[in-house]
């Protein structure tokens, strides 16, 4: 069974249309790799699929279960975590304090006054274990607002883990960072996608990062599927080509 | 035990064992035992008001409102159904609290300037309701005939109305409690998600917080313990009045927290404290006291923009 299937899905913005019948389907375990030029409908699709919108026409399948009209809040708890394009964390509090939040709130404890010895141990282990897997256990007690890009990714990255999603979104991971930082990056995704069951999804701007991480690529153009295939197949492929380098005159 | 801890356990202690002590070092300043209950019930209601505004990141500027109501319901409380203090808080505490929870549900979903609006709007129709019931409130003379009532424990009894220091520390229990209990929300899990929101509402709603109940209830407790303030006002000077649920007040409140450090847990307290006893020097000297604290808020926003607490700790939150 997969993952995530969407069927048609469309979504118009007035006359424009963002999203045009895009249909796919991400199997279990697979890191896929949404590209395409700027204005494609990538964060559009996301948006879609995280259910910030609701689409036009079309459906979207995750486990197999029909989700198109859950709100997003409740597709978290189905198992969805996403990160923005614009880092998006609780800038003045601290690593720690950020995936504490998260993880309390996933494991349902939002309203509660106070937590009990066993409940507080099992909190802490399992955000040291968010930590360790984001490689931020050093930098528990940094101000999050105050860090590095990179490190603010790896954090945003870590809060999304915390959810303990089984499908992770991520909305360009590597934007405006240097070689250094998105190499960084590039090994922490590759570290995700090998230590859990996780299956990702990703946009992606830079071409190295898609080639050295993708299982399969898909080519969006102007808000339509334009291809998908493995990376050899889409580095081949003409349309591509096209799409990306401009027609010959 | 980290340095960090060691540090904090120490400034607590130096603020209790100050705030304990009042009675006694305070006349050495110029000061009295009355002002210091003063203090205190003021600044009890900028913490009300900052645990929402510090904490969840929502400006009410109507929360005198809630402050009067708990100040006229215990008045009356005394006045009409019993000779009780603790009644009398019990009353106040209730009526202002409930309304303001139920206004709350109207509220929760306007943000920033709309929400300040409106509280101002609500927190002028019960200052207008008090100042043409006079009836039941005086009026704009105000609510008379009552006075806050000795504590009774079997054997003895302890006199708040004749004993200023007495009932100082019947203020400073009160503080205690409502303080203590405010710290205690906002290290659960509960405080946390107000941090949350204060810090990026977007992300808190989509890791599934319900944003606009958690509002609520913050704003809600915070109205429970504005009202439990404003109840202790009435007790204090035995004497309620419509400037007490007026915006200017809820403006005063907003000062002493902006001025003490919003983001800091005391910060309020210090901004009461730096108002109230500026206020009460100045005014001696000169009707236009407010224009020296005018003048004072313009150089803390300039050059202290966090506060006096705030410039102390940068950055840090909770």
């Amino acid at each position: 069974m997969s993952v995530l299937e969407v069927r048609n899905l469309t979504k118009r913005f007035g006359s424009l249309v963002a999203v045009h019948d895009i249909s796919l389907t991400v199997a279990p375990g697979e890191l896929r790799a949404v590209i395409g030029p700027n204005g494609a409908g990538k964060t559009s699709f996301f948006n879609l699929v995280s259910g910030f919108f609701a689409p036009s026409a079309g459906s979207i399948l995750f486990d197999g279960a029909d989700i198109t009209g859950v709100p997003a809040h409740r597709r978290v708890g189905l198992g969805m975590a996403r990160t923005f394009q614009i880092t998006e964390i609780f800038p003045e509090l601290t690593i720690f304090e950020n995936i504490r939040i998260v993880t309390e709130v996933a494991a349902g404890y939002r309203l509660r006054p106070w937590l009990n010895r066993s409940e507080m141990a099992e909190l802490r282990h399992r955000i040291e274990e968010t930590m360790a897997l984001a490689a931020l256990s050093g930098k528990a007690d940094r101000v999050v607002g105050e860090m590095a890009h990179g490190d603010q990714r790896a954090a945003e990255i870590a809060m999304a883990l915390a959810l303990k999603p089984h499908l992770l979104l991520l909305d360009e991971p590597t934007a405006g960072m240097g070689d250094q930082e998105t190499y960084e990056i590039t090994q922490l995704i590759r570290r995700l996608h090998k230590a859990g069951h996780l299956t990702i999804i990703l946009i992606e701007h830079d071409m190295r990062v898609v080639f050295h991480l993708a299982d399969r690529i898909t080519v969006l153009d102007q808000g339509r599927l334009l291809a998908e295939g493995t990376p050899q197949e889409i580095a081949a492929n003409e349309a591509v080509q096209t799409a990306y380098l401009g027609q010959a005159a | 035990m980290t340095a960090d801890q060691r540090k904090h356990l120490a400034v607590l202690a130096a603020i209790w064992a100050a705030l304990l002590f009042a009675p006694y070092w305070m006349p050495l300043f110029g000061g009295y035992t009355a002002l210091g209950s003063r203090v205190l019930v003021l600044g009890l209601g900028a913490m009300s008001l900052n645990f929402l505004l510090g904490f969840t990141g929502v400006l009410s500027f109507g929360h005198a409102a809630w402050f009067g109501l708990g100040a006229y319901a215990c008045g009356l409380a005394l006045k009409h159904i019993a000779l009780s203090t603790p009644l009398g808080l019990l009353a106040g505490t209730l009526v202002g609290g409930v309304a303001g929870a139920l206004l709350g549900t109207l509220l929760v979903r306007r943000r920033g300037i709309y929400f300040a609006m409106v509280t101002i709007a609500f927190g002028q129709v019960f200052y207008y309701i008090a100042f043409q019931w006079l009836s039941l409130t005086g009026g704009d003379d105000g609510l008379r005939g009552f006075a806050r009532q000795p504590l009774h424990f079997g054997l003895f009894q302890i006199d708040l109305l004749h004993n200023d220091i007495y009932f100082y520390y019947f203020v400073l229990f009160c503080f205690a409690i409502a303080v203590g209990l405010m710290a205690f929300i906002l290290r659960s899990p509960f405080g946390r998600t107000m941090i949350a929101i204060r810090e990026n509402e977007r992300r808190a709603r989509f890791l599934g917080i319900p944003v606009e109940l958690h509002i609520w209830i913050a704003f809600a407790l915070s109205c429970f313990f504005m009202a439990f303030a404003g109840s202790l006002y009435a007790l204090l000077n035995n004497f309620a009045d419509p400037r007490m649920l007026h915006y200017s007040l809820s403006g005063d409140f907003v000062i002493m927290a902006v001025m003490g450090g919003m983001r800091t847990f005391w910060g309020p307290l210090l901004g009461a404290i730096v108002f109230v006893v500026l206020q009460d020097y100045i005014s001696s000297v000169t009707v236009n006291w407010m224009s020296f604290i005018g003048l004072l808020i313009v150089l803390v926003v300039l050059f202290f923009p966090r506060g006096f607490l705030g410039m102390l700790r940068p950055r840090r939150a909770a």
